[in-house]
């Protein structure tokens, strides 16, 4: 210690503590604010938000309107969140090819970067659900039992029991669940697309929807078996009525036609 | 006396087996009687044959079932091994159902089995019922067999029903919400027959052990009583066969029961034990593993009856939902009145023999069965009817219409609001002209013969199509039915000039009278002289 106060008035001090404050600050500041990293993430966000923009110019300004901010052919966009442009737009939804009811699903035109980036620029129009991590709807080791139980409660009134759509109002429909990927199950659920009432994490945590589309995995999925046999669309009596009519009388008049036919001739009338 | 006793040591066993058992039981007469009894063949008549086995079947499927089956409501943790339902609460009838479908060895097949030929016996009863009805077998003498078949039919329905009923699943249990529902609308001692079959408030802890004794005991009992006193009448009355050389009212042509009748019935009861056995290893059932257990406060789209209850699910979805407030009392119109339209559709058909000899004044023994074309008012008033019930059952299934053809569920609910009342109005039109068309055609083939397909060019350049004479026996089968005169009121005045007094009511039957057998309702059959003429005069033409 004796050696560094000695040396104190020492000309070269000033330039010594100057040199040592100067690298503690930037020292500092290199440490507690991540500029690097954050400028570069908003050079790429702002990067996908101006080509959202562009495809958002191209593809949906004409119903939503320039700015997302609607118009009388389709609904404002802003905080709806990048979770529905990616439900509505990964399952073929959006564009809609023309007004009715309700719309449909088809096929899918943008490729996933590009919904991305179309979701970045919606997103940018103001706060809503985000689009889900992996981790979040990744059905594995959640609870299908459960799941169905919250199914019944929550879904089945308008999907069926398995999830096989069916009729709403005026020609709107809850849509069949066949082949919807876990990620857009909960999408649909945290946004409540189209005619369908959302459930934010607030009434249906991130739990329970994984539970929900563990079951709909369980009864319809690829994996799923019928014990029975042919599920007839799984809609339940009125298909059976049909199939009983068709298949089962059906088959035993035609049987009965045949054994009619077949009588036992004494002679040759 | 010892050569009495040496034939006695000498009879064969087989003989002596049947000597104790007539001594006992009568079966000699009895076999005498029954053994040589003619059945004639159409397909047509044995589609009741498909409703008695099916009913068979339904009996053994029955009683294997019911040894797994456990009446409960106790609330039970589902352990078993169908994964989507496991920890589930759920009632002993449900957890007892799923065991039987994915436990029990043969459950879920036998369960199928059950449940197709339920729906398959429905469905033969309807189409029996039909065809004795557009053939005119319902008249005397067997109006007293055809309520009975009626009968089995309408006790069908509610033994399917509480059957469906009983595995406690999401499904029936909305369909047993909307029975209550039903009995709760019936003014005044609704709410009191509600709480009496429920035992309390819904769905309470009886309902399935009342349901069970009814769906295994009561109506099954009773209908195997009726199913014994259908075929007894069967017998007593004869079958009755369609017209045609040697067929005639008086006597029945066809095959003896024994040996022919024997085998063929017996054949073809494996036959339909068979198909049904095919369909239920094909295709499922009310896979209650898939509803799910009931709960009230649960409820899946697309519920709806099995197909014989449609039509009274298409009654109710499409009845507006009116109701009436009187002194803090809801009278709620729009279960009600289809509570009421409901035994209303089915009483129609189930009193129309009775009002159809009312009007035709015929009270004669008919065994021979009527070509549904001559009896047009009938067959169009039977159309009628079933389009008014295919109507409904549209109605029940509204939802599933308007999914599959992209259709607004409301415009098929005014659809089918409009069309109850008009398409049977028009299917009955439709169908009477179609009738006297075939009348027509019927007429002209008797007098011209069959068009032969064969154009022949005359020496003056005409052509002519080659018309075929029939055979006698063709000839018969299309003039063998019977024509009637339409009634007439009788003259206003009497022989001695007072005013005659006739009541409103046969003044209307006589109106009814003549739209059966009125100028327009009936194509005169060919005469002799008709015939002759064309056949001697003009030759083919």
């Amino acid at each position: 210690m004796k050696k560094l106060s000695a040396r104190r008035r020492h000309p070269l001090a000033a330039v010594v503590v100057l040199l040592l404050a100067l690298a503690a600050t930037g020292g500092l500041y290199a440490a507690f604010a991540p500029a690097g990293t954050a400028k570069a993430d908003v050079t790429a966000q702002s990067l996908a938000i101006e080509e959202g923009k562009k495809l958002y110019s191209v593809g949906c300004a004409s119903c939503h309107g320039t700015g997302g901010q609607g118009t009388t052919d389709g609904p404002s966009l802003v905080g709806v969140g990048s979770a529905s442009v990616d439900f509505q737009v990964g399952t073929g939804r959006m564009p809609a090819q023309q007004p009715g009811a309700q719309v449909p699903k088809k096929k899918v035109i943008y490729t996933q970067a590009e919904i991305d980036q179309l979701a970045a620029y919606v997103a940018s129009l103001g706060a809503g659900p985000i689009t889900p991590k992996e981790a979040q709807y990744d059905p594995a080791g959640a609870d299908a039992a459960k799941g169905g139980e919250l199914f019944r409660t929550n879904c089945a009134q308008c999907h069926n029991f398995t999830g096989k759509g069916g009729a709403l109002t005026y020609g709107k429909y809850a849509p069949p669940l066949d082949g919807v990927s876990p990620k857009h199950l909960y999408e649909a659920m945290q946004t409540g697309p189209q005619n369908m009432p959302s459930f934010p994490d607030s009434t249906m945590p991130e739990q329970q929807k994984k539970d929900i589309i563990a079951y709909v995995e369980a009864v319809n999925g690829d994996k799923t078996v019928s014990p029975g046999g042919l599920t007839l669309g799984g809609l339940g009596p009125v298909s059976e009525g049909l199939f009983a009519w068709i298949f089962g009388l059906g088959a035993l008049i035609a049987v009965a036609i045949w054994v009619a036919a077949h009588t036992a001739k004494a002679k040759k009338s | 006396m010892s050569t009495v006793t040496n034939t006695q040591k000498k009879a064969p066993a087989g003989e002596r087996v049947a000597d104790w058992a007539d001594g006992r039981l009568g079966i000699y007469t009895l076999a005498k009687a029954n053994m040589r009894k003619i059945f004639p063949d159409h397909w047509s008549f044995m589609l009741g044959e498909i409703c008695l086995y099916s009913f068979l079947i339904i009996i053994l499927t029955g009683v294997y079932l019911t040894m797994f089956f456990h009446p409960s409501m106790n609330e039970v943790e589902y352990a078993g091994s169908y994964v989507p339902l496991q920890g589930q609460l759920m009632s002993e009838a449900f957890n007892s159902t799923m065991t039987i479908s994915f436990e029990v060895r043969g459950g879920l097949l036998i369960r199928q089995i059950h449940h197709w030929a339920a729906l398959i016996f429905l469905a033969g009863m309807f189409v029996h019922m039909m065809r004795v009805f557009f053939t005119g077998a319902f008249r005397k003498p067997r109006e007293i067999n055809w309520l009975f078949g009626f009968l089995l039919f309408f006790l069908g329905m509610f033994t399917g029903f509480t059957g469906y009923s009983l595995p406690d699943d999401l499904l029936s249990g909305t369909g047993v919400r909307f029975m209550q529902g039903a009995i709760l609308s019936v003014p005044i001692v609704g709410t009191y027959l509600s709480m009496f079959l429920f035992g309390g408030e819904f769905p309470g802890g009886d309902f399935v052990a009342r349901f069970y004794s009814a769906h295994v005991l009561l109506l099954p009992g009773i209908m195997l009583g009726l199913v014994v006193a259908h075929l007894i009448l069967v017998f007593v009355h004869k079958h009755t066969h369609f017209a045609g050389p040697g067929r005639t009212n008086d006597n029945v042509v066809g095959m003896p029961l024994l040996p022919v009748y024997m085998a063929k019935a017996g054949g073809f009861f494996f036959l339909v034990f068979g198909v049904i056995a095919i369909v239920a290893a094909v295709a499922t059932i009310n896979p209650i593993w898939a509803i799910g257990p009931y709960r009230p406060d649960q409820v899946g789209t697309g519920a709806q009856p099995d197909w014989y209850m449609g039509f009274a699910e298409g009654l109710i979805r499409v009845m507006p939902g009116w109701e009436i407030n009187l002194w803090g009392h809801t009278l709620v119109l729009g279960v009600m009145i289809p509570l009421a339209i409901f035994p209303a559709v089915l009483a129609a058909i189930a009193v129309y023999p009775f009002i159809e000899s009312w009007i035709t004044g015929d009270k004669r023994e008919h065994h021979i069965a009527q070509r549904p074309r001559n009896a047009p008012t009938r067959t169009a008033f039977g159309v009628a009817w079933i389009t008014a019930y295919m109507i409904m059952l549209v109605g029940g299934g509204n939802d599933l219409w308007a999914t599959h053809f992209h259709l607004s569920i409301n415009a098929i609910t005014w659809f089918v609001r409009i069309f109850f009342f008009v398409g049977p109005v028009i299917a009955f039109i439709v169908t009477k002209r179609i009738c006297l068309g075939l009348q027509r055609r019927d007429k002209d083939k008797v007098l011209h013969g069959r068009e032969s397909g064969i154009i022949k060019r005359l020496p003056h350049g005409e052509f002519v199509e080659i018309h075929e004479p029939l055979s006698q026996g063709e000839l018969y089968k299309l003039t063998a039915h019977e024509q009637y005169e339409p009634a007439a009121l009788p003259p206003s005045v009497d022989d001695n000039g007072v005013e005659r007094r006739t009541g409103a009511l046969e003044k209307l039957r006589v109106k009814l009278n003549k739209s059966y057998y009125g100028d327009d309702n009936q194509v005169a059959k060919p005469t002799q002289e008709e015939y002759k003429e064309i056949q001697n005069g003009h030759g083919h033409h």
